[in-house]
């Protein structure tokens, strides 16, 4: 009995597929990134100059645009270091201490992202406004909360709430508490451990969060929305003033506006790339949720 | 630094709990806390050191009450079980943690404290690896800058968690014998913990037995070996086989049957009786020994183990070491006799 030799077929791993399969996938890939990721962008900032530098420019001369961006980043300067405090107190409470209720708090932590935007604003307003519970209470002391910077702070609070816990979580989870025993044990004070110890440990999956938390704060539309009035040049985020101007058939200033938040966006995304290359190491050693 | 823990107890809810524990810890021993996981010898540790409060009982520095002195203030040095490096520093940066973070009128000056860190890691055998981060170092590495980091605060008792659970057995046999000399050099008062019954044995000037949160028996490795205190020290400590016995009319009896042993201690009417391998002798099944069947014998590094089960009974498996020249063949009848063993009471057993 003779067998037939085996010929080797294929030289290549087993996991590689053939040359054409692989050129069509990653012409496919390539296609639908350009299509829902690439040409958005290029879109805005095509539109956003079709009528030259000059004009495009001066639409940033209009007090009311500017009113928008000194507003955005105002609450960003409140709400992001607000969140990052919130966040790793509550990942240091869930990662480190048994607790009645743990589960039901990290529940509570992705709330935010679960439910509508437009519906935590809505919250908002149930509470601190005209006709809300606490309405007339705040009122009668003459504190503004909704159609105010209070409420859009408070609101862009709410929903980026879970960017900094939920990137803290797990990486504090997996270091567990015995760095922070050592150096007790060495003498160090609690504060002086969390300083020169658990803060340096969760250094970039902080920062991660924070570049996270920040963009979406930035950009966030429906919960500032409900509760921002669209007051022009007091209560007007950017997201609101390029819906403003859109509805006024304003296009230019729109996508100009428009522009200017997706520029912030890429270079979020940069710092974030940046990151990951120089930090890539200590980054993929936090787990993904 | 004579250390004693007095009655101390620790309810958890889990495992790892402690029931009434007195321990004395002489200067500058050498001591071993053994015991299987669960039975609270970690525990015992951190309770020392101060990162567990005992909910009962006192924990004595020498003359003083360090119950409730804060881990900080205690100067101990504790070793991690994972020896919890500071992976975002250096190994000079490590070692150097403790006396930067002595208040100022105790902290040595700069110079002092880089001389300090070059001399413990001269003595750890590290020189040159100042500059290294944790992961860039063996298991074994990482377990030194560990222990020079610890004995940097000058600390009045070393505590080590299994500090040879994460390494491989070559390093681990290398790491204890340097180990037992860096403790003669130093004649730091050191406690470890360990599960590692040889470990305890050949390193400790004493060991401490624990099992399901209570103190078995403290003693030299001679004393837990060769008298133990409970049947779970005989278990525990070194192999071992038991089987049921009774004792009608000051004979010993298995199975019903009367066999001839060498026995201590007493069990009353009925209890275990406890054999170590090396102490059984296997031979022609006359009347009046245990009999047994070979199940097999397997070759060690200086000898056999044989395997016998016994008739009557549960046929309960009896270990032996046997020499080399002697042939057992599996299936063949034998007599056993046990030329040392011990008998515990039966309620007490495991």
């Amino acid at each position: 009995m003779s067998e037939a030799p085996m010929r080797p077929r294929n030289t290549s791993a087993a996991t590689t597929e053939r040359p054409a399969v692989r050129a069509l996938l990653i012409a496919l890939a390539l296609a639908f990134l350009a299509l829902f990721l690439i040409l958005p962008v290029v879109v805005v900032f095509a539109e956003a100059l079709r009528k030259g530098v000059g004009a495009y420019l001066a639409t940033f001369h209009d007090p009311d645009a500017l009113a928008a961006i000194r507003l955005t980043l105002t609450v960003v300067v409140i709400a992001v270091p607000l969140n990052m405090l919130f966040g790793i107190a509550a990942a240091w409470a869930i990662a480190k201490f048994e607790f009645r209720g743990k589960s039901l708090l990290i529940t509570l932590i992705d709330l935010p992202f679960s439910i509508s935007p437009v519906v935590s604003g809505l919250i908002y307003v149930l509470l601190f406004g005209a006709q809300g519970y606490f309405g007339p209470w705040l009122k009668a002391h003459g504190i503004e909360i909704i159609f105010a910077l209070p409420g859009i702070v408070l609101a862009t609070m709410f929903v980026t709430f879970p960017f900094v816990a939920r990137e803290l979580i797990p990486l504090m989870e997996e270091q567990g508490n015995a760095d922070e025993e050592a150096a007790l044990t060495l003498g160090a004070s609690g504060l002086r451990a969390f300083l020169t110890v658990t803060l340096p440990n969760i250094r970039w999956g902080l920062l991660y969060g924070v570049l996270l938390c920040n963009a979406r704060a930035m950009g966030e539309f429906g919960a500032v929305a409900v509760v921002s009035g669209h007051v022009r040049g007091f209560t007007n985020t950017m997201p609101l003033h390029v819906e403003i101007l859109y509805n006024e058939y304003n296009f230019a200033a729109a996508f100009a506006m428009a522009s200017l938040l997706t520029l912030l966006a890429l270079v979020t995304l940069v710092a974030k790339t940046l990151l990951e290359m120089h930090y890539g190491e200590a980054l993929a050693r936090t787990p993904r949720v | 630094m004579r250390i004693r823990t007095v009655d101390v107890a620790k309810e958890f809810g889990r495992t790892g709990a402690l029931r009434g524990v007195s321990l004395t810890i002489e200067s500058g021993e050498l001591i071993a806390l053994l015991g299987p996981s669960g039975s609270g010898k970690t525990t015992l540790l951190r309770v020392i050191a101060g990162l567990e409060a005992p909910t009962a009982g006192r924990v004595f520095f020498g003359d003083e009450d360090a119950t409730s002195v804060p881990v900080q203030q205690r100067r101990i040095g504790f070793v991690f079980q994972n020896y919890a490096l500071f992976k975002t520093m250096s190994v000079a940066d490590n070692v150097a943690y403790g006396l930067r973070v002595l208040p100022r009128a105790d902290r040595p000056p700069g110079a002092e404290i880089a001389k300090r860190v070059r001399h413990l890691l001269d003595f750890v055998q590290l020189s040159g690896l100042e500059r290294r981060f944790p992961r860039q170092l063996s298991g074994g590495q990482q377990q030194r800058v560990a222990l020079a980091r610890a004995l940097a605060v000058d600390p009045r008792v070393l505590l080590l968690d299994e500090p040879f659970g994460a390494l491989d057995a070559k390093v681990r046999k290398d790491l204890r014998r340097w180990l037992r000399e860096l403790h003669e050099q130093t004649g730091h008062t050191t406690v470890f913990v360990t599960h590692d019954q040889e470990e305890a044995l050949e390193l400790a000037d004493r060991v401490a037995i624990l099992n399901a949160g209570k103190l078995e028996q403290v003693g030299t490795p001679d004393e837990v070996y060769d008298r133990p205190a409970s049947a779970f020290v005989m278990s525990f400590v070194g192999d071992t086989s038991s089987i049921p016995v009774e004792v009608v009319d000051g004979r010993l009896l298995y199975a019903g049957q009367p066999f001839r042993a060498d026995v201590t201690g007493t069990c009353g009417g009925g209890g275990r009786l406890y054999v170590r391998p090396k102490d059984v002798v296997i031979g022609a099944p006359e009347t009046g020994l245990l009999l047994g069947t070979v199940v097999n014998a397997h070759r060690t590094a200086t000898g056999r183990r044989a395997q016998i089960s016994l008739v009557g009974g549960t046929a309960p498996i009896i270990e032996a070491e046997v020499g080399l020249s002697q042939k057992l063949l599996p299936g063949e009848r034998v007599g056993l006799r046990f030329i040392r063993s011990r008998a515990f009471p039966a309620d007490a057993g495991s």
